[in-house]
Formats: C-alpha cells, sequence, structure tokens
C-alpha cells in the first residue's frame, strides 16, 4: 500500500478551526474550496481526534451559526489562537470578555448581513399584512373550493412602520418602507443625524410608548443585550394598536413570548411574524406554533446564496487582517 | 321615501362569502337603493325596471345577455377592480350600457402584493414557515438557503399604473430594473426608478425576477409560453399578478418540472380556482395564492368608492373618469 506523502503545502497555511464541513451545523460546502485558498480547514472532530498535533496549528477560529461554541476550556487549549470570526452579526452567543481576556481578537460581519435581513424584515412585513401564508393554503387545500370574498388583509402602503433599533440592519427597513410610502417611526439607543433622518423621513421617538402607540408595523431590530432581554413584553403589546403586527427578526429573547400567545389570542394585536424565537426550534407543541395569526420562519435571515459568500468573505478578510496585525475591517470589543 | 328616490343599483348580494362586505353596501346605500340579485330574481319584472346601474365585485354578478334583457334601464356597470376580461364589452356596449373600472384604487395594493410574492419565492417564505411549525422538525438546516434580492435584476412585463409601482419599491431594495411595455415611458419616468426599457426577449434573458403586469387582451393571452419559459434563467422566478391567461399554464408546469425555471409566484390561474387535481398544487416550487392582490380593507374600500364615482358620474351625464371600451 502506497503511502501518502504529508501535504507540506497545507501545512504553511493558517490552521482554520471549524465545526463541520456540511450538516446541522457546519460551514457550506459551496466555501470550502475559497477557505482552502487561505488556510487549512481542522474539523472539531478533526480537532478532537488529535489535540496535541492540532491544537498548536489552531490560529483562527470560523464560527458558522454559532459553532463551536467557544468556552474556556476550548480557549485554554488553543494557545496560538489570533481570532475568532463570527458568521452574523450577532454576538450574544459568545462570551466576549472572556474571549479577550485570552488575548484573542473577535469579528463579526456586519456588511453582508444587513440588505439580506432587511428584506426578510420587509418580507415577512408583506406575508404577514397581506395574509401570503394562510392565501396559501386556502389555494393548495384539497378542502377549499373558493376564497371567500371576506378574505381581507391590511394596506401596507402608506401604513406607519414602527422600527425599534436603528443601526445598519433598521436603516435598510426604513430604506425599504420608504419606497411603500410608509410613515416611518424609530426608536433608538441613540438618534440618528438629521440628514439621514430625512433621507427615509424618518420620526424619532425618544420614548418607546410613542413609537407602539401609533404603529400598524412594530419591527424589532435590535441586537440582544441584558437591556433588550423581553424589550416587548406584555406592557408594550398593549400599548400597540389592536389592528397591529408584531415583526421580530432580531432575537427571540427580545420579545416576551408566553405575552405575546396572550397578546395574540386575545386580539391585543392583530398577527405576529418572527422569523426568531426562544429557542430555535420551538419545541413542537408550543402554542405559538398553533396560532392562526402567527407567521414563523425558521431563522431565514441572511441564508442566500450571496449573503452566505459575503459573509464568509468578510470574516476571511477579518481572519487575514487579524493574523497580519492589521486593522480589523470589523472588530467587536467587549461592551 | 328617499331611499326610493335613489337610484338602482345591483349587486350580488351582501355578506356571506360571496356578497359585498357589510361595511361596502353601507357605502353604496349612501348613494344608491341597493338591490340584490335575490331580489331580482323574485320579480324580475318590476325590480328589473328601477336598476339603472350594477356593482360587480369579485366578477359577480355575472353580466350575461339574459341578465341585460331583463334590465331596460340599465345605464353603466360599474367594475370593482382594474381588469374587465370577464366582460364581454362588445355584448354590453350593443345594449347601450357603459362600463367602468378602478384603475387608481387598485395600483398600491396590487404592487404590494407583486412585491410580497417575490420576497416571499425568492426567500422560500412559504416552505419555511412550514418547516418551522411542522411536527418533524428538530433542527434549522444551516445548507438551506434562498436567493438574494437587493441588487438582483427584475424584469417587469407592463409599466402602467400599478407596473410603475412595482418599480418604484423595488429600486428601493437596489434592484436593476429592466421593463417592456407596448410604449415606451418617458426618460424622466425612467430615470426616477432607474428602469430600463428592453425587447421582451433581453428582458427574459437578463432578469432573476419577472413579474407580469399587463391586463388580459388577445394580444396579452399567453404571452408567456414556452419559447419565453426558455428565454429565463434557469435560477430565475416568475410572478404573475396580472390574469391567468397570461401564461401558458401547461408550459409554466412543464418548465417548473424541468428546471427550465427556478419557481414561479402566482396570485392568478386559469381557471380560479384552479381543480384540486392540478399539477401546479403540488409543486413545491410554486407559491399560489387566491387573488388576493387587492384583499386590504382600504383598497376594497376604495374600489367602492372609485366605482361610485363612476356610476354616478355616467347618471349626472357628466364625464366619466375610467370608462373602458371594446377593443
Amino acid at each position: 500500500m502506497k503511502v501518502k506523502p504529508k501535504i507540506m503545502k497545507g501545512e504553511e497555511l493558517p490552521g482554520l478551526l471549524v465545526n463541520e464541513i456540511g450538516g446541522m451545523h457546519g460551514i457550506l460546502h459551496d466555501h470550502v474550496e475559497f477557505l482552502k485558498k487561505h488556510f487549512c480547514l481542522i474539523t472539531m472532530k478533526e480537532f478532537l481526534e488529535n489535540k496535541k498535533n492540532m491544537s498548536k496549528k489552531v490560529q483562527a477560529v470560523y464560527l458558522w451559526w454559532h459553532k463551536p461554541v467557544i468556552d474556556k476550556d476550548l480557549l485554554q487549549s488553543l494557545p496560538n489562537l489570533k481570532v475568532i470570526a463570527n458568521s452574523g452579526v450577532g454576538m450574544d452567543h459568545l462570551d466576549l470578555k472572556l474571549v479577550a481576556s485570552f488575548g484573542v481578537k473577535m469579528a463579526n460581519a456586519p456588511c453582508a448581513v444587513s440588505s439580506s435581513t432587511a428584506d426578510t424584515g420587509m418580507a415577512l412585513l408583506l406575508a404577514s399584512a397581506r395574509r401570503l401564508v394562510e392565501g396559501y393554503h386556502v389555494a393548495v387545500s384539497p378542502g377549499m373550493e373558493y376564497c371567500e370574498a371576506d378574505f381581507l388583509g391590511v394596506e401596507v402602503t402608506g401604513a406607519t412602520l414602527g422600527i425599534i433599533g436603528m443601526g445598519s440592519i433598521g436603516y435598510k427597513i426604513a430604506l425599504r418602507a420608504k419606497a411603500f410610502e410608509m410613515k416611518i417611526l424609530y426608536h433608538n439607543r441613540t438618534r440618528r443625524k438629521e440628514q439621514e433622518e430625512q433621507a427615509v423621513g424618518a420620526l424619532y421617538c425618544e420614548k418607546i410608548d410613542d413609537l407602539l402607540c401609533q404603529a400598524d408595523f412594530v419591527m424589532v431590530v435590535v441586537s440582544l443585550t441584558p437591556q433588550t432581554h423581553k424589550l416587548i413584553g406584555k406592557r408594550e403589546m398593549e400599548l400597540m394598536k389592536p389592528t397591529a403586527t408584531l415583526i421580530n427578526i432580531s432575537r427571540g429573547a427580545v420579545v416576551d413570548q408566553e405575552a405575546l400567545v396572550i397578546a395574540l389570542r386575545s386580539g391585543v394585536i392583530r398577527a405576529a411574524a418572527l422569523d426568531v424565537t426562544y429557542p430555535e426550534p420551538l419545541p413542537r407543541d408550543h402554542p405559538l406554533l398553533k396560532l392562526k395569526n402567527v407567521i414563523i420562519t425558521p431563522h431565514l435571515g441572511i441564508k442566500t446564496d450571496k449573503a452566505t459568500r459575503m459573509i464568509t468573505e468578510e470574516a476571511v478578510e477579518n481572519i487575514l487582517a487579524a493574523l497580519a496585525g492589521l486593522p480589523m475591517p470589523s472588530e467587536v470589543h467587549p461592551s | 321615501m328617499a331611499e326610493q328616490d335613489l337610484p338602482g343599483l345591483l349587486i350580488m348580494g351582501i355578506g356571506g362569502t360571496h356578497g359585498v362586505q357589510e361595511s361596502l353596501a353601507a357605502l353604496l346605500k349612501k348613494h344608491f337603493s341597493v338591490i340584490t340579485m335575490k331580489e331580482l330574481l323574485e320579480n324580475k319584472k318590476e325590480v328589473g325596471k328601477k336598476i339603472q346601474c350594477i356593482f360587480v365585485s369579485e366578477f359577480r354578478p355575472t353580466i350575461d345577455q339574459e341578465l341585460l334583457e331583463s334590465l331596460p334601464n340599465l345605464k353603466v356597470i360599474g367594475n370593482s377592480g382594474v381588469g374587465v376580461d370577464h366582460l364581454n364589452l362588445k355584448m354590453i356596449s350593443n345594449f347601450g350600457v357603459r362600463v367602468t373600472n378602478t384603475p387608481h384604487a387598485v395600483a398600491d395594493s396590487t404592487a404590494d402584493m407583486g412585491m410580497a410574492l417575490m420576497l416571499a419565492s425568492a426567500r422560500r417564505l412559504v416552505e419555511g414557515s412550514q418547516i418551522a411549525v411542522s411536527p418533524d422538525t428538530n433542527y434549522f438546516a444551516a445548507d438551506w438557503l434562498g436567493v438574494e434580492v437587493t441588487r438582483a435584476t427584475l424584469g417587469i412585463i407592463g409599466m402602467g399604473r400599478i407596473g410603475y409601482k412595482v418599480a418604484q419599491r423595488a429600486r428601493a431594495f437596489e434592484m436593476k430594473i429592466l421593463y417592456h411595455n407596448r410604449n415606451r415611458r418617458s426618460q424622466e419616468e425612467e430615470q426616477a426608478v432607474g428602469a430600463c426599457y428592453s425587447e421582451m426577449e433581453d428582458l427574459l434573458q437578463q432578469s432573476d425576477f419577472v413579474m407580469l403586469v399587463v391586463n388580459l387582451t388577445p394580444q396579452t393571452e399567453k404571452l408567456i409560453g414556452k419559447k419565453e419559459l426558455g428565454l429565463m434563467k434557469p435560477t430565475a422566478t416568475l410572478i404573475n399578478i396580472s390574469r391567468g391567461a397570461v401564461i401558458d399554464q401547461d408550459a409554466l408546469v412543464e418548465a417548473l418540472q424541468n428546471k427550465t425555471i427556478k419557481a414561479a409566484a402566482l396570485d392568478v390561474t386559469y381557471p380560479e380556482p384552479l381543480p384540486r387535481n392540478h399539477p401546479l398544487l403540488k409543486l413545491n416550487n410554486v407559491i399560489i395564492t387566491p387573488h388576493i392582490g387587492t384583499a386590504t380593507v382600504q383598497a376594497t374600500h376604495m374600489m367602492a368608492e372609485e366605482a361610485i364615482a363612476n356610476m354616478l358620474s355616467v347618471l349626472n351625464c357628466q364625464p366619466i373618469p375610467s370608462e373602458v371600451f371594446p377593443q
């Protein structure tokens, strides 16, 4: 049997640890070739099987969909780790302080994420308003022979959209909503510049309550932090119009799910559209799955061919910069 | 007694699955003595004379020769909606009856629906919602992807009022917009939405999303057939918010099954609804909605108001805002 020669060229490239290739939590097959141009790819399985040899090779970790889990044990076993690149913009699954304490830099991928996520938000807003999913079931269901004349949705054009969280994603939503002649209100930790507000015709609501009581559509676009945990609860939903729709494209934990179930059942709000829940997926017997006036999508967020490609490219850029000791395009520091 | 002085208006019915919404009936009653089909059929001779207008909503009531013959004083049919392909305009004209539609009231809602379908199809929203609630789901696969809308190319076939509003919306998604129309729009109008006029073939070959926004005429029937579908990219999506008959449905089924195109999203089919065993209902790369392009509280009210204004203008011998003529 022929002995395979050692692949010397591969060893010159810095080691990049990934959870797995393909499968449930793995990086995309389509991206492997691109990654292998810059790195020696090491999967968690390979790492765990051969910790002694592998541990020193790993200089970077590329998280895909929050995996592999970064804990103290892992950090301690990677003495040459310099940078962790996250796919996506949310960093709530990482202990930023812990990672920083090991002298490891972190990066997220904000550029690739914002347009796709804004598109997801608009897709959910329109689908909910026009009862698209319900309509689909009427159109294809074996029992239905006609659509009732009173199957009506609510108007999007000219309606009031309240955006909670006006970061880069929130702003892109405002740009899109403006084209639907929507009246735009927003609430944010910090106010945007006048120019930026005028460009989208957005009115600042210093108090979230003002936004909640005026909006026909409330879109939640914040990052998950201790301050935004259960930001939208019973009180906030009761301030909303009974004809209003809640759309969540941030993190499940920003909305109090139990309160949401009650609000939807009792008509406190008209409907909800959730791209994110807590947990994901929800347990199969969760009441949210049974409500007619809810659309739930499986964290579509950035799940497009182009966006995922851009995320990996952004991650690689950040990693290479970190390894070369250069400024990183999207470094994230512990707050 | 005042109600008897109001001109008689025939409607299908009030409420239920086929009738006019209660709130719209109330609106109509402000200007007309509203008569339902049931009331007419119970006493055709007496009641028929009273009817000067018909309010046609969701294609009901059906306007046939028999009905027209029973309404000697009929002056106008006010259609709720812009498409009048369900009306035999020549036959109606022969009875000396005018027909009006509601092009203004439908535009925003229909454009919104076009955008909703494009986004839902691109991002696999319906499939995704089924996965999210399915009893078999225990994780969300990382490699389950849709296609990007931002910066993709949208080809709009039919750049009338609705098509233009679609372009305005699509522009905000930084889409590249190509359009084809009987007549070219002015340069200012094109520039305002960043739309490029294209020949059909070029539009079909270059678009990631093809949206049909034409009205149904003998010229646009089966406008999109095997040849046109063959010109489209295999990664492209076809969206129809005009009329089902604008597409050759059999050719569409074949194209979707053979992956000649990627997906379709249809608010309209031929017929509506499709027979329950139709192949389009079984394809997982098709979204069908039950002709809800203008199905919002606001749009239906605006349509009724526009129809009322049209009908009253005929009765009052004033200029008619939106009359439609036989071709």
